[in-house]
């Protein structure tokens, strides 16, 4: 009995995550449009339901009822599985995302790698997308993706090292709480070089501008959505926008002090300490997401030689200086 | 997807990528075939043809009037430049000469479509290359200038502004005054473009090293205007054979020096500032007068001849039958060039002194600059190729009439 209770739990509160996230995704694409819409001399989505507030729901009924084509050439059983695989491993990451103190769905002692694992293994969605397809242009799209995503995932790895040697764990909710002393309660600021490295990483690892090369409309169409359409591409952009989240999140829990806020602060204005931590924790990650739509309004986007040659050359060296001299730091200084 | 090689057979190692005529980037129905060694063109064939509507031979059934229309489908971005240089050649052909007034209005209209087409290829060149807030502010001051274009003669994109001898009509003062509160708006919204991306470090490694043209080559390959202005050649027909009010105003023909796409951005960036100067210009100097040459013939009826309804069977089979044709026009042919926004655009009219053109053909920039695509793309990248289309601003309707 007490058992059957304890599933119950979990299966309601998975559901509980699960369901907010996609409600938060699919408002991000409005925060997006809204956004960038604001930047660009635009007011964005405005006719559906107030103010446009309705216009995320249209989107997804409309890609629902449109016609499923498969182009006759494609590999159907690899072309269907292609974006479960994507969606299925980006939002498995999510169980192990601590939203307040102990708020994972899962408290794993390696809840960073098992993130990584995850965001890998959407890689082969997005690889067997271009394969299936039987495209050219997904092709091309996939093996740069392929390609940008390992090795993006290297210098975003070593950079985050520096943040496991500080806090001394691997645990989501042990590194947040190691931030409580740190100099304005965040490993962003001793953990500086680390920390720009993993922002520029995330855009890589998302595919957003300006490495968003392997849907790179004006060279691939669309990269290795090129003949997805309907539902299945939806998919695949829920799957962008998860991880983005995701991305924001490790930036939140891992430099930002996750759900809790600097100690000078509290220590001033006490009652901020009753607000619950998700609150600080959502407004950590709406502004970096705020961060991802405001480089794609500015930017232009990099080409393929250029973006390998900063992830290999600069942001690997540079973190592996960082840990480096985190870790000499560590051992004899502290 | 080709093989790439089968085991114990011969390795392939090139992929042929068809890219167009559908493609986001390939600026309408633009055709290339890329050889590819994994990212880099080895060899990049432009195909056209894919927007013919046989201008040039449709224009043979027209009137010399009639036949305007249809030079605004050349470089729909520009449309009253191909006017003007049409009109300019028929002017030239029979020997007439446009009045002072609508000489000025038609350099105002020639470099508005100048500052809207240059407008577009920015808009365009930086979403190419992923910059896409440019896009919209480009556009945002296009549209301005699409309003006045309506105002003055009710069409904003296909305008038939000019005529042979002058122009259609006046400027109101009302839109001499929108236009230039819109010249001295406009420096402040180069600006504003320019800070975006002219200094923006991705951009100038997207752009400098990439699509390079020396200014040999450039001038063997025919480029004219800002694509051959990039490689350093100073040459301009608006400074070098003025015609209409260029030889009365001031203006400067920037150039660039090492003939890659950073250098052909910036000349038509620049030449976005000379153009307003000129409209500035031409606006201050604007002189009283008609808008019409007085011995403007009347080109605009097909023939002088009498005219008259036979009926043939049935209503439905009646058909117009013309007198014998008469010779209304000067009899002689005539190449006639203007420095056009993408280059120098170029008639050539055969007149046999009837009411239509005898020939006439096009020299159309975009058709030339299509061909240098192929020795400017080579050894780049995919990307660079998307770069280098955009740089020499190519309109489909002109290069394949």
């Amino acid at each position: 009995m007490e058992l059957l209770v304890t599933i119950a739990k979990t299966v309601l509160y998975v559901a509980a995550v699960f369901g907010v996230t996609l409600l938060h995704v699919a408002y991000a694409t409005y925060f997006e449009r809204k956004v960038i819409g604001r930047m660009q001399g635009r007011i964005g989505p405005v006719e559906v339901g107030f103010r446009g507030l309705l216009q995320p729901f249209a989107d997804m009924v409309k890609s629902l009822f449109k016609e499923d084509i498969i182009p006759a050439a494609a590999d159907r059983t690899l072309f269907f599985l292609a974006p479960v695989i994507v969606v299925a491993s980006v939002m498995t990451s999510l169980a192990v995302i601590p939203f307040f103190n102990n708020g994972a769905i899962a408290n794993l002692n390696v809840g960073v790698l098992f993130i990584f694992a995850m965001a890998s293994l959407a890689v082969y969605g997005i690889i067997v997308a271009g394969w299936s397809s039987n495209s050219k242009y997904s092709f091309f799209g996939s093996i740069r993706s392929a390609a940008q995503v390992i090795s993006y995932e290297i210098a975003m790895g070593i950079s985050l090292a520096g943040v496991f040697l500080m806090a001394g764990s691997v645990n989501l909710n042990d590194i947040v709480l190691a931030q409580r002393e740190q100099p304005l309660g965040m490993f962003a600021v001793l953990q500086i070089v680390g920390f720009v490295v993993f922002v520029i990483s995330a855009f890589a690892e998302t595919n957003r501008t300006p490495f968003d090369l392997p849907e790179a409309e004006t060279e691939l169409v669309a990269g290795y959505l090129t003949e997805y359409s309907g539902f299945r591409y939806a998919l695949f952009f829920l799957a962008e926008y998860i991880s983005m989240y995701i991305m924001a999140a490790l930036i939140a829990l891992c430099y930002l002090g996750g759900w809790a806020l600097p100690g000078f602060v509290t220590r001033a204005l006490p009652f901020l300490e009753q607000v619950p931590g998700i609150i600080w924790f959502l407004i950590k990650v709406y502004a970096f997401m705020f961060f991802y739509f405001w480089v794609r309004a500015t930017l232009p986007r990099y080409r393929f030689d250029q973006l390998m040659a900063i992830g290999w050359k600069i942001l690997i060296p540079v973190s592996v200086v960082n840990i480096v001299i985190t870790a000499f730091v560590k051992r004899w200084l502290m | 997807m080709e093989p790439v090689g089968v085991a114990g057979t011969e390795t392939r190692k090139e992929l042929t990528l068809n890219m167009g005529p559908q493609h986001p980037a390939t600026h309408g129905v633009l055709r290339l075939t890329l050889d590819l060694d994994g990212e880099t063109v080895i060899r990049c064939t432009p195909h056209v043809g894919y927007l013919h509507r046989g201008i040039e031979k449709l224009a043979e059934t027209r009137t010399y009037q009639g036949v305007m229309p249809l030079t605004d489908r050349l470089d729909y971005v520009a449309s009253v430049a191909n006017n003007v240089g049409y009109c300019l050649a028929v002017e030239r052909l029979f020997g007439i000469e446009a009045p002072d007034r609508a000489k000025y209005l038609r350099t105002i209209a020639f470099e508005m479509s100048r500052i809207s087409s240059h407008l577009l290829w920015l808009a365009t060149h930086a979403l190419d290359i992923g910059a896409m807030t440019v896009f919209l502010y480009c556009f945002r001051e296009r549209e301005w200038l699409l309003d006045i274009f309506e105002t003055i003669c009710g069409a904003r994109l296909t305008v038939s502004y000019p005529r042979i001898g002058g122009v259609l009509q006046d400027m109101e003062p009302a839109v001499l005054e929108s236009l230039e509160a819109f010249t001295r708006m406009f420096p402040e919204k180069i600006l504003e473009y320019e800070t975006l991306i002219d200094k923006n470090r991705i951009w100038l490694q997207r752009t400098q090293g990439v699509g390079v043209i020396s200014a040999k080559d450039a001038v063997r390959w025919g480029l004219t205007g800002p694509t051959l202005r990039g490689s350093g050649v100073s040459y301009d027909l608006r400074r070098d054979v003025p015609y209409d009010a260029y030889d009365r105003v001031q203006f400067e023909v920037p150039i660039g020096n090492k003939g890659d796409v950073y250098d052909r951005y910036r000349c038509r960036m620049e030449e976005l500032r000379q153009s307003n100067r000129i409209i500035q210009q031409c606006i201050a100097a604007l002189p009283e007068g008609d808008i019409l040459a007085s011995d403007a013939p009347e080109l605009d009826m097909p023939i002088s001849g009498k005219k008259e309804l036979v009926p043939e069977m049935s209503l439905g089979n009646a058909s117009l039958a013309f007198g014998d044709r008469v010779s209304v026009a000067p009899k002689g042919e005539i190449y006639s060039a203007v420095e056009v926004p993408k280059g120098e655009l170029g008639f050539y009219l055969m007149s046999d002194g009837t009411g239509n053109p005898c020939r006439m053909r096009v020299r159309s920039p975009s058709y030339v600059h299509a061909g240098a695509l192929a020795k400017m793309c080579e050894g780049g990248f995919i990307a660079d190729v998307i770069a280098v289309i955009g740089s020499i601003d190519i309109v489909m309707g002109e290069c394949d009439r």
